[in-house]
């Protein structure tokens, strides 16, 4: 069941839930950070319309900034517009941005420390057709190691629109993952989000699940039927990967004795990765990580994608049930 | 703003400079040689006549933004810096050591005066671009842009990306000063990768491109005030220097470019310098 101090979506455990996508929801929030702070600019490397950059390049024509499919430039460039005194937000697919860029970014914008946004569009699976070339699988690896960067993976639409007026507001480096596909709307305008939190969306004692960005919808149906199964697992949603809210997680870990992770994202280096490093260290706890396990994407729809990398909430239960009889706690 | 000073001063400050950097280096024994020596004149000129800017108020908000993009020269800006007097020159020495705000290449967060963090190549320009762009978007027309290029550097692909993008926006508030001293790391740069017709290249661009002979004070002043006056374009100075400059052994050789003088060497470096001395400030009188 879900926590009802969260105020997620009534029809969270409903088929007729509501979908949207989170680059819809993030570029709705940037027009608003863009309208509250007027700092705030954007930059696209010529995919303004695909990462919603749009609907603030449309509103303040005069605050965007059009680099060409240059992603190395688009990072240096909006770090020189920070040390002046903006906020830029730079639009581009992750696969090039911070794929491509990766380097600009650790030295003028990590290192440099200063407060560029990256939106790394077209993130994961969820690409589909455009196969393993455009289907980031490494973002939280690469960007979670850099000192200062913030890494975030919002749920849905409505966290994503507030992630972005989060990002506005934090003084740091932050990288944002977005998802192409629509998502289920699990949280409501109501729902909590503030960077460096991380929430249980479903409490239980059995097991913890814990799940980032379009992953934490398909964590909460597996929980939901994992319940039916006589297994009360623990659904986290941690859409901020690094730093990472470690309380939130120890808490849990403390309580359920059991730690699984699911990311759309390669399973070495991501979320799975940081939670095992906090809890080998702090709190050793059986842990089991689902993700792409060392594998490259390919084209196809999204739903065989993630039904071939197990990365449905099928899958997730079974592999949570599996879990919790290996460890032999029936 | 230091006071305007004459050209025989400023050859006897970049003189000083290179004596400076000789000593850094050999008491960090890491660091480069070439590029340093060949742009004294250069950033003589840049802080003591071109750049606006107080060194005590590296904040100043009317200040010039310099960003060295070929941050291996690092010891020739540092030097400027403290002849300048953002710093005292015996910090100078702290170079490449532990702890010190003198980066092996400049980091803006530990250095103040420092515009901002580089070191590998290619990233200074489009920094610099986007400070332009951020002070076209705020209508400040006033303050000026340099960025200090390497000539190897010009390898990298993110400086063209740059140059395409100030040649979009008309960056005229953005001027380039690429040190062209002929040598890279691993010889001569028409070996290396050809970078000619630089002048043709940049132009293509959409900049407009001085030519001067980089260690000639006077000529630096005046390609300095020069780009100022050019209106809707970028400009490129393309300054021709000797590599090693006032020293014989290191002038011309690609060796130099990323090794420093041991003690005998820095020996024979600045008494060639001090003796030199005169002779400079008369060349150009």
């Amino acid at each position: 069941m879900s926590n009802p101090a969260l105020y997620l979506n009534p029809k969270l455990y409903e088929k007729d839930i509501e979908m949207d996508t989170n680059r819809g929801g993030f570029g709705r929030g940037l027009a608003e950070a863009a309208r509250r702070n007027d700092r705030v600019v954007g930059l696209a490397a010529d995919l303004t319309d695909s990462t919603k950059m749009s609907i603030f390049a449309e509103e303040f024509p005069d605050r965007f900034i059009q680099v060409g499919i240059a992603e190395q430039n688009l990072a240096t460039v909006a770090s020189g517009m920070a040390a002046m005194g903006k906020i830029p937000f730079i639009a581009s697919y992750a696969a090039f941005s911070p794929g491509r860029n990766w380097e600009q970014i650790k030295t003028t914008v990590a290192l440099n420390d200063q407060p560029v946004k990256i939106m790394g569009a077209h993130a994961g699976l969820y690409t589909g057709m455009d196969g393993a070339t455009h289907q980031m699988l490494e973002d939280f690896a690469i960007m979670r190691v850099m000192p200062n960067m913030v890494v975030i993976a919002p749920a849905d639409a409505i966290e994503a629109e507030k992630v972005a007026l989060a990002m506005a507001e934090d003084s740091r480096p932050n990288y944002v993952r977005l998802t192409r596909e629509p998502l289920a709307t699990i949280t409501t305008d109501k729902t909590p989000f503030k960077l460096e939190r991380a929430y249980v969306y479903s409490p239980g004692k059995d097991l913890t699940i814990v799940a980032t960005g379009a992953m934490t919808y398909f964590a909460l149906q597996a929980a939901e039927s994992l319940y039916k199964d006589g297994i009360d697992a623990e659904v986290i949603h941690m859409p901020v990967i690094k730093p990472m809210d470690t309380i939130t997680l120890l808490h849990s870990a403390e309580k359920t004795g059991a730690v699984m992770t699911v990311e759309e994202h390669q399973i070495a280096g991501g979320l799975g990765g940081a939670v095992a490093e906090f809890l080998s260290e702090h709190h050793p706890t059986p842990l089991r990580r689902i993700g792409v396990r060392d594998r490259y994407g390919e084209s196809g729809e999204p739903s065989e994608l993630l039904e071939h990398h197990g990365l449905t909430p099928k899958n997730i239960q079974l592999q949570a049930h599996n879990f919790f009889h290996e460890l032999g706690r029936q | 703003m230091a006071t305007k000073k004459t050209i025989p001063e400023l050859e006897k400050i970049a003189n000083e400079m290179r004596q400076d950097i000789v000593k850094m280096l050999e008491h960090a024994k890491s660091g480069h040689s070439a590029g340093p020596m060949g742009l004294s004149d250069v950033f003589a000129a840049l802080y003591f006549d071109v750049l606006k800017h107080d060194p005590k108020k590296p904040d100043w908000d009317e200040r010039d933004l310099l960003v060295l993009s070929a941050g291996h020269n690092a010891p020739v800006q540092y030097v400027a810096m403290a002849h300048s007097g953002y710093f005292p020159k015996k910090e100078l020495m702290t170079l490449r050591k532990f702890g010190s705000r003198l980066q092996g290449h400049p980091e803006r967060t530990k250095l103040p005066g420092l515009e901002t963090t580089t070191g590998p190549l290619g990233e200074g320009l489009s920094q610099a671009a986007g400070m332009a762009y951020a002070l076209t978007m705020d209508e400040d027309h006033h303050r000026w842009v340099y960025c200090v290029t390497g000539d190897g550097e010009l390898n990298e692909g993110n400086i063209w990306e740059a140059a395409m993008f100030a040649g979009k926006y008309k960056l005229y508030n953005l001027t380039v000063i690429v040190d062209r001293n002929n040598i890279q790391i691993d010889g001569n740069t028409e070996e290396v990768m050809p970078l000619e017709d630089l002048r043709a290249k940049w132009e293509a661009f959409g900049w407009h491109v001085i030519e001067i002979d980089g260690n000639n004070i006077e000529a630096v002043i005046d390609a300095g005030a020069m780009s100022r006056a050019i209106d809707e374009k970028p400009v490129a100075i393309l300054a021709h220097t000797v590599p090693g400059k006032g020293v014989d052994f290191m002038e011309f050789d690609f060796h130099w470019h990323g090794a420093q003088p041991d003690s005998k060497q820095a020996k024979v470096a600045l008494k060639q310098l001090r003796s030199l001395n005169g002779k400079i400030s008369g060349e150009h009188e």
